[in-house]
């Protein structure tokens, strides 16, 4: 899908990350990253399993804390931010989590309901209600509003969980292996749907997964997470165009097996 | 033949914490909860209020429990006397069985019954539910959508039960005179009247204020146990399971170790 060039300025910073450290009791899960997201960017955070690619999402929203080094979202440093100043930016970034993360007690209009009526004080019924439909219609899924999560497949699951990070119409977007369990046919929709809502709703994304055909459809930017730092950031060729014994068996596994 | 090597040694078996980590392991849970406690009265009564969640937990709350407390506190009541009249009969003292069952049932029995029973119920649930949301992410989403889950699932559930609590407590108690009148009924042939002026004549307002004071403080207990075992629970499936148990054993446990210490000191009082 090609990517329309909308009114962005590629070259803005809209997360910063320095030097930055994690670690799980005596794991060093992250060991000094350092990396920039552009606006209007998909940057695509590769790694094996265990690597600390969601740990690395889950510090940039605040979830965790680091030990060490500082990430700027949208200029606002996460680690020194109250709760109530974390709130307010987490609005402006939409997270889809790897289990969707559905409210199963409610069904698939109150759980995109959920966050707008939370955060917007003065919203009318009617304004919930284009909004609702107004994302279940850019996920694909209209016809499953009045569903129940438990009733919905694992794509489904996936689309919707994205939709109720967008109803808050984010600047940034970070997708916790957004193709995980899915089959090739469902992982083409939903990369496919990572682009649109690029392209449709201007974010800024970073994507993390394993899959590299993920990778290669959706990323504009590749970074190899190995050993807690990056050992590799650039484009996909730029990234596989190397003989690094750690990197190419990556490449290798997925695209020759 | 296959041969057993006799330098077979068995698998090495994973060691058990010690007692000092599990002693620190204590204290620094009990400290936990003291930060829990801290919290859930910072932001409870802080704007915004979450009414409509409250009402619906306290829908919840009583809806829950509502059948097993009707059936419980009838039987209890109904129990209570029916033991109780061979030893008021040696005396001769029959006639004292409703005063008898009044203390009992709005003194001890009423609040005891039905904190046990809401731990049972209630805590179980809450922890499940708040566990269950915790392993599959659903309060990481909450947060990461701007919306604060401490206060939303919290705050609303431990003020559900500290309110809910007592008013099920009094219906307990209520449950348990019928019980009881029932059997008196049956046996002495007492009027309902005579019945419940004899219920009500021992009783004083410190018995009425200490049993709603008790109820409130196991309603709060059961509230915060449940909500704190599953809002911290570990990863996995096992983790759901342990919260909903642990919110059962820990608010039973609790609830008998306030019973002691409001009894004495109201004890005090009379």
């Amino acid at each position: 899908m090609e990517k329309e060039k909308a009114n962005i300025d590629y070259n803005k910073t809209v997360i910063s990350i320095r030097g930055l450290e994690k670690a799980f009791e005596d794991f060093a899960v992250l060991r000094g990253i350092d990396l920039d997201l552009h606006q209007g960017e998909n940057l695509v955070v590769l790694g094996r399993s265990g690597s600390g690619k969601s740990v690395l999402i889950k510090l940039i929203s605040g979830l965790l804390k680091p030990d060490k080094g500082t990430i700027e979202v949208l200029g606002n440093d996460v680690c020194c931010l109250t709760e109530k100043q974390l709130r307010e930016l987490r609005i402006k970034m939409g997270f889809s989590f790897q289990s969707s993360a559905l409210y199963d007690s409610m069904t698939v209009r109150k759980n995109l309901e959920f966050p707008l009526v939370r955060n917007r004080t003065n919203i009318s019924r009617k304004e919930i209600d284009i909004a609702v439909e107004t994302v279940l219609d850019a996920v694909g899924l209209s016809q499953t509003i009045n569903q129940m999560p438990a009733e919905l497949s694992g794509g489904q699951r996936k689309r919707i969980g994205i939709a109720r990070t967008l109803i808050l119409n984010p600047e940034i977007m970070l997708y916790d292996e957004p193709t995980a369990g899915l089959d090739p046919i469902t992982c083409t929709e939903i990369n496919d749907l990572i682009n649109e809502v690029q392209q449709r709703y201007h974010t800024s994304s970073i994507i993390i997964t394993h899959d590299l055909t993920c990778a290669k459809t959706t990323g504009d930017r590749i970074a190899m997470l190995i050993e807690g730092k990056f050992q590799r950031v650039g484009t996909f060729e730029e990234v596989f165009d190397t003989n690094d014994k750690r990197i190419k068996p990556f490449f290798d596994y997925n695209f020759t097996q | 033949m296959d041969t057993v090597s006799n330098n077979a040694q068995p698998p090495a078996q994973k060691k058990g914490p010690t007692f000092w980590q599990r002693l620190a392991g204590f204290f620094t849970d009990i400290y936990k909860i003291h930060l829990f406690i801290i919290r859930f009265f910072k932001e409870a009564f802080l704007p915004p209020y979450e009414f409509k969640e409250i009402v619906r937990q306290c829908y919840e709350v009583g809806v829950r429990s509502f059948t097993l407390i009707s059936v419980t506190g009838f039987i209890v009541g109904f129990i209570f006397t029916k033991q109780s009249r061979p030893s008021l009969a040696s005396f001769g003292a029959n006639s004292w069985l409703p005063s008898l069952v009044s203390i009992a049932i709005m003194r001890a029995l009423a609040p005891l019954v039905t904190a046990l029973i809401a731990s049972g119920k209630v805590g179980s649930s809450i922890g499940a539910e708040l566990g269950s949301m915790r392993v599959t992410e659903q309060i990481d989403a909450m947060e990461v959508s701007g919306t604060n889950p401490f206060k939303f699932l919290v705050c609303t559930r431990v003020l559900a039960t500290t309110l809910t609590i007592p008013i099920l407590a009094t219906y307990t108690a209520f449950i348990g005179l019928l019980g009881g009148y029932l059997n008196v009924a049956t046996n002495e042939g007492i009027s309902y009247t005579a019945f419940v002026q004899q219920f009500f004549q021992p009783l004083m307002f410190l018995d009425f204020t200490a049993s709603l004071i008790k109820s409130v403080v196991f309603g709060f207990t059961i509230g915060i146990v449940g909500c704190y075992q599953g809002y911290y629970s570990s990863e996995g499936t096992e983790g759901v399971g342990k919260a909903a148990n642990g919110a059962v054993v820990t608010a039973m446990f609790l609830v008998f170790i306030e019973e002691i210490i409001i009894v004495q000191i109201t004890s005090n009082f009379r």
